[in-house]
This record gives structure tokens, C-alpha cells and sequence, in this order.
């Protein structure tokens, strides 16, 4: 019988705004037993009368120690994360138990290639692999294709910047849905197959691949994976938010 | 009751209905799956109850839709914490699929199509409390949802509702499934919250 994973009580030490609508949550954890990238954890408030909700984040990097953090899309009417994002601050409480989860995930002892494919935020669990990867001096192919609508809804944008030029082995794309920056050779438009062979391992290369964001953008993408020959044992996933039908 | 998170107010009101602990009420119906969708032409799809001794139970995909049909109408609990009232279903009782099947076994471990596994005692899936079910809110079930087919099994966490059912191994022993083999409850109760190992 396993140990149960407790609740525990971590406070808030900083933010960083990631995008106009996601923000990183710097929090101290004591006694956190440390976790693998890709793992996420559940949130758990409590207001004064007793009434108390959860919701699970991603870890968006390696622990530091005491030290996690979550990076959370602010969602319109998200009763959760509109709190984190907007009334949460530097010095509250919150109760997080974790870390949880053991498939989606890489540990930084792998060798072979890896695919990571992100929507939106779902780059947040992927972010914590890239970081594992710098943090354990892995040099395991790494390849990242991000799909945004448009420049400012870019991610950790300068970090990435000096990891493609500092990291070897760690390639980084872009595709916007919405709007490209000026000068872009590819016309905004969804992700696509040539999209996934230009920026991606061929299926010989037998790449394990991690994709994650919203349903529909990881179904299209797993799909159109499995279509260019990659083994759908190799494809991991993760999901959220409604199937918009 | 955990620690008062400052400044927090309740803004959903899901007070008419009772949850079980954690869960919040959800219009939608959002996928949790570990891979991509797998494609099953129908002509090649079959169901199959394997016994402790070996002794296997074939149902082809128009066998299974000659069978008498039960439309369920029960909630679901995902352990990513949403639930979902009042879904509506069509498909085969478990306990119609079981009744010629010879067995002591006390526990059942469901393959999905994908390689997909869930444990589940095997009298969870009897006495009514389980359907292979093959129409969602009166359509066929959509494949991201795991159609052709799944397993339903309302009273625990959904994830040990398989989708994409292929059948299931009836054994003596528990064997672990993919989900509980990686940090996940071995039984899913959401009643008593049993998301993780050890809750």
C-alpha cells in the first residue's frame, strides 16, 4: 500500500507574467519530496464557510528544492484560476498535494529523441522536460514545436530564445493559428502535417513524442502523427478543457 | 477542512446537487486519453470475455447489437475532478454478456484496443453496475469519447470505464491496469475520493 499523498501548505513567494493571461506561480513547499517534469499537482481552495474546490496544474519546471511552480491560464469564469491570477498574492497560503501522475512524463536519463508538441498552455508540462533537460545536462535530442494564436500569447519566450542558442541538441519552432509576426514565411493557419514533418523526428528516428493542450489540437496532432508512421505506443498525451462538440 | 485561502469566494453554485468530494458540475464532456484515438473498423471488432481457465466468449460488433439493449441513464466522475449528470447511454449489460460465463474469478482486468488496460473486482461489473455501451445521448459513441465501445461503470472514477473495449481477462489475482500502475487508486471510489494510491 502506497503512502497517501498529503496536503500540504505552500505559500506564495513571487509570480512572473508569462503572457497577458498566464502567470508562473513561484511557491514554497516544505518538506515537497521532489517530482519528474511532466507531473502536475492539485490546487485546493477554501473560502470562509467551508466551500472547497480543486483543480489540477502542471509543474512547469524541476523542483528547486522547496521551490515549485505552476503555470496558470487565466480562464474566463475559471473560478480557480481567475483567483490564483488575479487575487493570490505574494505571501497567501494554498493547499497543494502532489506531485501526481506517472505517464506523462521524461526522465532525464532517456536518451532517444523527443518530440514535445504544444497548444497553448499545454506547453506548461513540456517547459518542465526542457528545463530537466538543461538542469540534468542531457543531451538527448530534443525537438519543440509550440502552436500559438500570436506573438505576445508566446510562452517563456526569452528563456527559450537563449536555450535554442545555448543548449545543443535543442531545436524550437513556432506556428501561429491567428496572426505571425511580420516577415513570417508561414502564413498564420492550425497545425499540420507538414508542419509536424518539417519541425519534427522521422518516425525512423523513433522519437517518443509528448503532445498536450487542448483536446481538439491534441487529437489532430496525435492523429496526424500516428498518419506519418510514429508508433502510437511512442505518442503520450495530455488533455484539457471541453471536446468543443 | 483545509486552510481558508485569502480572499477566496465561492462563485459556483452546484448546491442542488451532491457531488462527490472535490468534483465540480460540468456542462461539457472533456477527454482524458494517455495516447491517440484508435481506429476499429467494425468488420474486425470483437469483444471477448476470457476466463480464469482460459475458456474465451466471442461477441463480433452485430452480435453484440442483436443482444437486448439497457439505456442507462447515470453520472460520471473523472478524476481530473469534473462530473457530468444525467449522461445517457445505450448498450449491453454486463451481466447479459456474463451469464453463460464459468468462473471463481474475483477480480476482471479490461483490455481496450490501443493497449489500454483498467482493474476492477469482477462484482463491480455485475448486479447491473456495468454496460458495454455503444450510443451516446442517442447517437454512436464518438471515437475520442471511446467509441466504437466502451465499458461503463458509473459508480467508480470514470478512467475504469475503458474506452475502446476490446474485453476482459477474469483472474484470481488483482493485476494492476495502466492508470493504477502509475500512481492511481487501485479501486476509485469517488465517494470515498480515492484518486490516488493510498487515498
Amino acid at each position: 500500500m502506497s503512502p497517501r499523498l498529503e496536503w500540504r501548505v505552500a505559500t506564495l513567494a513571487g509570480v512572473r507574467q508569462e503572457t497577458p493571461t498566464a502567470l508562473t506561480l513561484l511557491l514554497d513547499v516544505p518538506g515537497w519530496p521532489g517530482h519528474v517534469p511532466g507531473q502536475h499537482v492539485d490546487v485546493r481552495l477554501t473560502d470562509e464557510d467551508g466551500y472547497s474546490t480543486q483543480r489540477s496544474y502542471s509543474l512547469a519546471a524541476p523542483a528547486d528544492g522547496d521551490r515549485v511552480e505552476l503555470t496558470v491560464q487565466r480562464v474566463k469564469g475559471g473560478e480557480v484560476s481567475e483567483y490564483l491570477t488575479d487575487t493570490f498574492s505574494v505571501g497567501d497560503p494554498v493547499e497543494l498535494r502532489g506531485p501526481v501522475g506517472g505517464w506523462f512524463v521524461w526522465h532525464p536519463s532517456r536518451t532517444a529523441p523527443v518530440l514535445l508538441v504544444a497548444g497553448g498552455s499545454g506547453i506548461v508540462p513540456l517547459m518542465a522536460m526542457i528545463r530537466a533537460r538543461r538542469q540534468a545536462r542531457s543531451r538527448a535530442p530534443f525537438r519543440l514545436i509550440h502552436s500559438v494564436r500570436s506573438p505576445s500569447d508566446q510562452y517563456y519566450a526569452s528563456e527559450l530564445r537563449r536555450a535554442t542558442r545555448d543548449e545543443g541538441g535543442l531545436d524550437i519552432a513556432t506556428v501561429y493559428t491567428r496572426s505571425a509576426p511580420t516577415g513570417s514565411a508561414r502564413p498564420p493557419r492550425r497545425i499540420g502535417p507538414a508542419d509536424l514533418e518539417l519541425y519534427g523526428w522521422p518516425p525512423q528516428f523513433e522519437p517518443t513524442c509528448y503532445v498536450c493542450g487542448p483536446t481538439g489540437f491534441v487529437e489532430k496532432v496525435a492523429n496526424t502523427l500516428v498518419g506519418l508512421g510514429h508508433d502510437p505506443r511512442r505518442i503520450r498525451t495530455e488533455r484539457f478543457g471541453p471536446t468543443g462538440d | 477542512m483545509g486552510i481558508v485561502s485569502p480572499g477566496f469566494r465561492r462563485r459556483r453554485r452546484d448546491d442542488d446537487v451532491q457531488l462527490p468530494p472535490g468534483q465540480y458540475l460540468t456542462e461539457d464532456f472533456p477527454v482524458l486519453s494517455a495516447g491517440p484515438t484508435p481506429n476499429i473498423p467494425l468488420d474486425r471488432w470483437e469483444f471477448v470475455i476470457a476466463s480464469e481457465t482460459g475458456q474465451e466468449y466471442r461477441w463480433t460488433w452485430d452480435e453484440l447489437q442483436e443482444l437486448p439493449a439497457e439505456e442507462p441513464t447515470v453520472d460520471i466522475h473523472c478524476v481530473t475532478k469534473w462530473s457530468k449528470l444525467g449522461t445517457s447511454w445505450r448498450g449491453v449489460s454486463l451481466d447479459l454478456l456474463m451469464e453463460d460465463v464459468e468462473t471463481t474469478a474475483d477480480y476482471a482486468l479490461a483490455h481496450s484496443y490501443g493497449g489500454y488496460t483498467t482493474n476492477l473486482p469482477l462484482e463491480d461489473l455485475l448486479d447491473g453496475k456495468a454496460w458495454i455501451v455503444y450510443e451516446y445521448e442517442g447517437s454512436e459513441l464518438a471515437p475520442q469519447h471511446g467509441g466504437p465501445a466502451r465499458l461503463l461503470v458509473p459508480h467508480l472514477y470514470f478512467w475504469k470505464s475503458a474506452k475502446w473495449v476490446r474485453g476482459l481477462q477474469l483472474q484470481e489475482f488483482d493485476e494492476l491496469g495502466f492508470w493504477e500502475s502509475v500512481g492511481y487508486h487501485d479501486y476509485g471510489d469517488p465517494w470515498r475520493e480515492q484518486r490516488y494510491a493510498g487515498d
